[in-house]
């Protein structure tokens, strides 16, 4: 009785908090909440959501759960999937129970703030490197404050491989740099 | 007081002399002033828009004025060969010529100074490399050590140069106490401005074609083989123009110690070329874009060629005594040499050191018209210093010009 | 010949004219330089005072040329910290983000041209080699498949020949590493340029020139403040910005996060933990300049 009562006050206060986190922006100090284990002060941009996608639960807490392996059609059907092997899909990283969060291999569920953990699972040695400035990029000072972009920043994870850039133009040649009267050549 | 009034007349009555000649000699001062105002306007242009009228550009930062720059102390050095046979093998019939070199020495640091000055980009500013009033950065660079020498050697070569002729001037015989420990002197110093300017280019390890450890015998040796061609040349035209007495074994046996230097040069080529195509390292891309080309870029390859032929068939004539004692072939193994080791110190020498630069960018350097101008105009300035120096110089040996309070003394050429 | 020839006045009087002529072309070139300008010492040799009197006449000088307000800031070296650049060779795709970030932040000529970074294409198969480097590449996309890329910069060496031999002492090497050049003592004689074995030292061939409103009005007196004709500039890990805790612009712009930088001392440093644990190689090692930029393949 007193058990079923507490969980059930358990799941309110997350819930509730859960709801409350985006009206006041993503865009916070370390959630200290789920796991203690990464490093104090990760500041990071708000994550690289498509405008108005997010909070997922607006739409799915009243749509049915539909495990199966599939082609999207009805929503969706945007994301083309490009990322390891063909086994891929998305229940591998997204929460079908709660769409608002990523889910570890543990079970354990995270924010899309702490994404980073979820990629550290198989990308271990880019997250170990990321956390130390390594990998991906730190903006803010060299010697002070600094905030962390998201791996998903840079990396689209449904599509993660780097698009080609066209080059800024080449330096100009020395025997083109103008000369004036009784110049160059 | 007597002195400095006897002093300041001499340098009245020189210039009295500078000022006033046959027609040739105006024809000749009045051709140099026009080269010299033609190279004034190419400078004014140079000083209004900057170095950009050059065709020097970041990948090679110098060119053709520190390749003239480079040739000329070389024949500044050239002074000793005249010197050693004169004054440490006490050789008469050089002896009475040696001022000649000595007064090339001074044109050719003149145009050196020049050529240096025209290169810098803030020429406003020469004076921070004076020492003690600006900041000269001494013995770290090799530039401040090359001001020290080149200053030094000029000092040197003016003292000598105006106290015998003053002497000779005034009637009096020069006091061997004063002239010989300088004369002497100027043979190690001579050595040294050629030396420390090879060190200059042979110190920068960004630079494998110069960073190595041939370039100051190389710089020395082909200094020497050239260098006195000029005052060979001008002893055959003093000879013919005025009465110069010049014997022909003096003008023989300098002719005989060039082609010994042409020969050591000629070996220091080969034991370059050795190291490089032999050896075969990344670094023998200088010497082979020199000699060969590179990457299809080959503006300098037939200058190289030339360079080399002009040098071996000079030693070829040099050598043989029947060629060196001919007139013509003499002559023509001047020029042959002269132009050899003005393209090997100046586009052979430069250009190479800085194609491909140090991020393997090939840049073709060829002197724009601007640089040929200014060029033209600083050699047109030594040039007429040489002849103005020449104009006192000359009748003061052959006793013609005479003043100060004792006219009636020794009228012989200075000793 | 040098007998009693009666010279003729005239042509003495031509030929100074002439002369005079000739003088008079060549300083109509001139651009008035003022008298402090002229006389200016070494900025080593100046005191506090002075050397503030000094700005307080460049920002006069750019504010009249530019038509904007400049501040030129004088922050000195911060203590317990050497600078370090460390450049992910696996990373970059040779976009020349860098180069172009570079150029506007430290007020380079736009023409003539002067780039301060100078991206290398190199190929996979023959690795760092200059001579079978391109800089002039202007592919559609990068990175092309069998290349990979290599910016180079100032080195900031911990013994810099161009520092060794600069007759007058216009470049040093402050304290956090940084070499410097002092614009108003430079002569332009440009031997730093034919010592420097990276490249990295570019000369004002021309006039600057540089668009007002595309003008970084934030300089530093030893780095980005905009340079006169006639003087020698290069990289300065963008002394304006790195003095103040800020990092340079090039490390902002990457796209791929392949540039970083930091304080060689602070071991929690990201340059320290690449340098303890990333394969890193340095440009040229064998010069035995000592670079404190270090090529690493983060991969």
């Amino acid at each position: 009785m007193m058990a079923t009562r507490n969980a059930i006050g358990l799941v309110a206060v997350v819930v509730g908090v859960a709801l409350m986190v985006p009206l006041q922006g993503w865009a916070q100090s370390p959630v200290a909440g789920s796991a203690g284990e990464e490093p104090a002060g990760i500041q990071v941009p708000p994550p690289p959501f498509t405008e108005g996608i997010f909070p997922c639960s607006e739409c799915h807490k009243d749509l049915p759960v539909n495990v199966q392996r599939r082609q999207l059609v009805d929503m969706h059907d945007d994301i083309v999937l490009n990322h390891g092997p063909k086994t891929r899909w998305c229940f591998d990283c997204h929460n079908p129970g709660d769409r608002d969060r990523l889910r570890l291999a543990s079970g354990e569920l995270i924010e899309f703030t702490q994404s980073y953990r979820l990629c550290g699972q198989c990308h271990g040695d880019k997250l170990r490197d990321w956390k130390v400035g390594v990998h991906g990029k730190r903006t803010g000072s060299w010697n002070g404050k600094k905030q962390y972009l998201l791996c998903a920043h840079c990396h689209n994870p449904h599509s993660p491989r780097f698009k080609a850039l066209k080059p800024l133009p080449p330096p100009v040649r020395p025997g083109l740099i103008g000369g004036e009267k009784g110049g160059t050549r | 007081m007597e002195r400095i009034r006897n002093f300041i007349r001499f340098i009245v009555d020189s210039a009295k002399h500078v000022a006033s000649g046959n027609r040739y000699y105006y024809a000749w001062v009045g051709f140099l002033l026009a080269i010299m105002a033609g190279g004034a306007v190419a400078y004014a242009s140079q000083i209004n828009h900057g170095l950009i009228v050059t065709s020097m550009r970041d990948q090679v930062s110098w060119g053709f004025y520190i390749g003239n720059f480079t040739f000329l102390v070389g024949v500044a050095a050239a002074a000793i060969m005249l010197v050693i046979p004169a004054y440490v093998y006490e050789w008469e019939p050089i002896k009475e010529v040696t001022i000649l070199g000595e007064i090339l020495a001074i044109a050719a640091l003149l145009m050196c100074f020049g050529f240096v000055t025209v290169d810098i980009g803030r020429p406003d500013r020469v004076w921070h490399i004076t020492p003690l009033v600006g900041t000269f950065n001494f013995p770290s660079s090799l530039l401040a050590w090359d001001v020290v020498a080149l200053n030094g050697y000029l000092l040197l070569n003016w003292i000598v140069v105006t106290y015998m002729l003053y002497c000779a001037y005034t009637g009096r015989h020069y006091r061997k106490g004063i002239v010989y420990p300088l004369v002497l002197l100027s043979i190690p110093m001579a050595v040294s401005i050629h030396t420390v300017t090879a060190y200059l280019f042979n110190g920068l390890a960004a630079r494998p074609f110069w960073n190595v450890s041939i370039l100051a015998p190389k710089f020395l040796a082909s200094a020497f083989c050239s260098g006195p061609a000029i005052l060979l040349v001008l002893l055959q035209i003093l000879r013919k123009t005025t009465r110069l007495q010049v014997k022909d074994e003096a003008i023989f046996k300098v002719a005989e110690l060039m082609a010994y230097t042409m020969g050591f040069n000629l070996f220091l080529t080969a034991a370059e070329a050795f190291k490089e195509f032999y050896s075969n390292t990344n670094e023998k891309v200088f010497t082979e874009y020199l000699y060969f080309g590179y990457q299809g870029h080959q503006t300098l390859v037939p200058f190289a060629w030339a360079s080399l032929l002009c040098g071996v068939a000079a030693f070829i004539l040099f050598v043989i005594p029947r060629t060196r004692k001919n007139w013509v072939t003499l002559n023509l193994g001047c020029l042959l040499i002269y132009s050899s080791v003005y393209i090997e110190k100046g586009m052979g020498l430069i250009i190479p050191g800085l194609t491909p630069d140090t991020l393997g960018d090939i840049y073709e350097y060829r002197p724009s018209l601007t640089e040929v101008g200014v060029a033209a105009g600083i050699f047109a300035a030594g040039f007429l210093a040489f002849t103005f120096m020449l104009k006192v110089a000359v009748p003061i040996m052959l006793g013609e010009f005479r003043g100060g309070r004792n006219p009636a003394r020794e009228p012989t050429s200075p000793r | 010949m040098s007998g009693p020839e009666k010279h003729d006045p005239s042509r003495r009087a031509f030929l100074g004219a002439a002369a005079g002529a000739a003088v008079g072309v060549a300083l109509t070139g001139c651009t008035p330089v003022s008298r402090e300008e002229f006389f200016q010492r070494h900025l080593h040799e100046l005191t506090d005072a002075e050397r503030d009197v000094m700005v307080k006449r460049l920002e006069k000088q750019y504010e009249e040329k530019f038509g904007k307000k400049v501040t030129v800031a004088t922050d000195p070296p911060l203590e317990g910290v050497t600078f370090a650049y460390a450049l992910d060779l696996s990373r970059c795709i040779g976009c020349r983000k860098c180069v172009y970030a570079c150029v506007e932040e430290n007020n380079q000529s736009r023409d003539p041209q002067i780039h301060w970074i100078r991206v290398l294409q190199m190929d996979k198969e023959k690795g760092v080699d200059v001579l079978k480097a391109d800089p002039y590449y202007d592919s559609e996309e990068v990175p092309t498949p069998g290349h990979f890329y290599m910016p180079v910069q100032c080195q900031q060496c911990a013994d810099p020949p161009c520092v060794k031999v600069c007759p007058v002492k216009a470049t040093w090497k402050e304290k956090d590493g940084i070499v410097v050049v002092d614009y108003n003592w430079c002569i332009g004689c440009r031997y730093c340029m034919a010592a420097c074995p990276y490249g990295a030292r570019h000369f004002n061939w021309g006039e600057p020139n540089l668009p007002a409103d595309e003008l970084n009005p934030v300089t530093h007196l030893l780095g980005n403040r905009p340079r006169p004709k006639g003087v020698v500039e290069k990289c300065t890990f963008c002394i304006q910005r790195t003095r103040k805790g800020l990092y340079p612009a090039c490390v902002e712009i990457c796209p791929t996060g392949s540039r970083k930088f930091g304080n060689l001392l602070d071991p929690s440093s990201e340059v320290r933990q690449i340098l303890e644990n990333k394969r890193v190689f340095i440009f040229k090692e064998d010069l035995n300049t000592q670079p404190r930029f270090f090529y690493f393949y983060g991969v």
